[in-house]
């Protein structure tokens, strides 16, 4: 019977297939109905059906394509729906048991009660909030500061200013983080003197990418010359054309940049946890990191904590999907 | 064009990111290549001028050749699946069927998930007890210390990095596939060819330099893995799971030991360097107008 339906569920992929199969469930829907033995099959019509699908070449195809895609969409997520299951698991139930249970048998919310008890989730996500918020804010601005005039000026040293960011591209931060943390440490930008410093000292080595000031240049050069002439000649200075005229006509592009580099600076877990000395001052991938010393191997606390910490991305990513799934922004998350 | 602004413009449009890119990213690039040259063995605040001996004591360290060997393993192995996989992924998605959005989203998930989330889902995953054994042993095989046998164990964290990046490079992917002629796919079905044929003879050669994009980036990132490692294995065992950003990260922050770290960096930083320009001037010169 499970066969037979999920031959239905695949009707949509050949038009003229889906009619005959519609026709066909309608004259004979009893047999969707189960398997209970009180409901008449009408197996010359199931075999007709097969028949059909089996005729149909486009149909084969699609079908090994949807078993492909539902096979690598079920492991890109299995991670997942396997740590939601532990995490609504209650005391009562082994969480080792062979056969494994997706389902739990014995249904809580105690662990993600337990957990947000313990742990003071909120906290790290108002300070990734944080963090990623300056992030973002300067990153659009530093960007659009800095590619306006790569894109619309000539100066001394523009090819020097130019080759000097490209090159920013190839230092990895994993390479200079070292320095970066003495300097950090200089200039008093750590937890250690208070939060706002702190704050400012996971943010800054971040403020400005190379990425960002290239996207907003090509942003900048898109734009058509006559804007500018028609705002100089109305009276406006350089500053003015750059906030009222050009600005705004480079939103999409400072979107792309504001998301992907919240996504970026939300999930950067090397620096925090070379900065950080404060429990207090945790971002969300450091807290979540600590969750496994502290409930060492409590795995229902763990698996509900680092549950809780993913909602807010997961909301962030559904609501922007476009962005990330049209295909038009790739490559703009750095891997 | 008339020019509209002063001499000082242009600068003071720069300055701000100048600043940032001066204190974050040029002064401690020269800094990392002066204190390699440097001896803080004895004491963080007490150095001194030591030429290559932090160089020389590396090239004699079997820990670093081992760190590099993994670090070659992640390259040898990791690579080449995230070029292969994700394009025949994004050639499946490039059709007009049902769901599509839906797969996209399932197979992007893992790259936006923190990867300190996805290493701790995996680290349960791998558990000794754990749901992949129980798999083991429906398979009738034995049961692997996924993250506690040297053996297995890079090659359990490499399917993490693996499973967090498929969705990332099937979207470069699929963006490249859009702009392939749908005339050539037309003469193919014209002709007759099977998918394998089509795809081979039509869309590889086509999308040659972004397959070859997508080698250079995942070849970068892969020797730039800490998180994975620092959540689940610590380096361990046995050395068997530490990368050369690990190494740099426990010598430099454990071990306080900066000259002998900012060596291993500035190596770190060369063969970086060499993969960048690769990348740069070969496939994305379009990206910076080049």
């Amino acid at each position: 019977m499970i066969k037979q339906n999920n031959v239905i569920k695949q009707q949509n992929c050949h038009p003229e297939l889906t009619r005959k199969l519609v026709e066909l469930a309608k004259r004979n829907f009893l047999f969707l109905l189960g398997d209970s033995g009180s409901v008449k099959i009408n197996f010359t019509k199931i075999f007709k059906i097969l028949k059909l699908v089996q005729n149909d070449k486009d149909f084969y195809k699609n079908f090994s394509t949807h078993i492909i895609l539902i096979t690598v969409s079920l492991l890109s997520i299995f991670p997942f729906i396997w740590l939601l299951s532990t995490s609504l698991k209650g005391a009562g139930e082994n969480i080792f048991a062979y056969p494994p249970t997706i389902i739990p048998k014995d249904f809580t919310w105690a662990n993600y009660v337990g957990v947000w008890q313990r742990v003071d989730l909120m906290r790290y996500f108002i300070n990734s909030m944080i963090v990623a918020g300056g992030t973002v804010l300067l990153n659009l601005i530093l960007s659009s500061l800095a590619g306006y005039p790569l894109a619309r000026m000539e100066f001394r040293g523009k090819k020097i200013a130019f080759f000097s960011i490209l090159a920013t591209i190839m230092i990895p931060f994993q390479a200079i983080m070292l320095p970066v943390y003495l300097i950090t440490l200089k200039l008093h930008l750590v937890d250690s003197v208070n939060e706002t410093m702190g704050f400012i000292g996971l943010i800054m080595p971040f403020a400005v990418s190379a990425f960002g000031i290239f996207l907003m240049r090509q942003a900048f050069l898109s734009i058509p010359r006559e804007m500018e002439e028609a705002a100089i000649v109305d009276g406006c200075n350089v500053f003015q054309v750059f906030w009222k005229v050009l600005l705004p006509m480079v939103k999409p592009s400072l979107a792309v940049l504001a998301i992907f580099t919240f996504i970026g600076s939300w999930g950067e877990f090397l620096w925090p946890s070379i900065v950080l000395t404060k429990e207090t001052m945790y971002t969300l991938p450091v807290g979540v990191n600590n969750l496994q010393g502290m409930f060492s191997s409590n795995w229902r606390f763990i698996a509900a904590g680092s549950i809780i910490s993913t909602i807010p991305i997961i909301i962030f990513f559904l609501a922007m999907q476009k962005y990330f799934i049209s295909g038009e922004n790739e490559g703009a998350v750095k891997g | 064009m008339f020019k509209y602004y002063g001499k000082t413009a242009p600068y003071l449009f720069l300055l701000p990111a100048g600043i940032v890119l001066l204190i974050f990213f040029f002064i401690p690039f020269f800094q990392t290549i002066i204190l390699s040259f440097q001896d803080y063995s004895n004491s963080i605040y007490n150095a001194n001028f030591t030429g290559l001996q932090n160089y020389i004591a590396i090239l004699h360290n079997p820990t670093f050749y081992k760190v590099m060997w993994n670090t070659l393993i992640y390259l040898i192995v990791a690579v080449p699946i995230l070029a292969i996989i994700p394009l025949f992924l994004a050639i499946l998605i490039n059709q007009k069927i049902r769901g599509i959005t839906l797969y996209k989203i399932l197979i992007y998930l893992p790259v936006i998930v923190s990867i300190v989330v996805a290493a701790i889902a995996f680290k349960w995953l791998y558990a000794q007890d754990g749901i992949l054994n129980y798999f083991m042993q429906l398979l009738h095989l034995p049961a692997i210390g996924w993250l506690t046998d040297p053996k297995y164990a890079i090659y359990s964290v490499i399917i993490v990095t693996v499973w967090k990046g498929l969705g990332y490079y099937m979207m470069i992917y699929l963006a490249a596939l859009m702009s392939v002629p749908k005339e050539l796919y037309e003469a193919c079905d014209i002709d007759g060819a099977g998918f394998f044929r089509k795809h081979l003879t039509v869309t590889i050669p086509h999308i040659m330099p972004t397959i070859a994009l997508v080698t250079t980036i995942s070849s970068i990132s892969a020797m730039k893995i800490f998180a994975e490692i620092y959540v689940m294995t610590k380096g361990g065992p046995l050395n068997s799971t530490k990368t050369i950003v690990y190494y740099i990260y426990e010598k430099a922050f454990e071990n306080l030991d900066l000259g002998y770290a900012s060596a291993m960096a500035v190596i770190l930083l060369i063969v970086v360097m060499i993969f960048s320009l690769i990348n740069i001037f070969c496939f994305e010169r379009g990206k910076y107008n080049l």
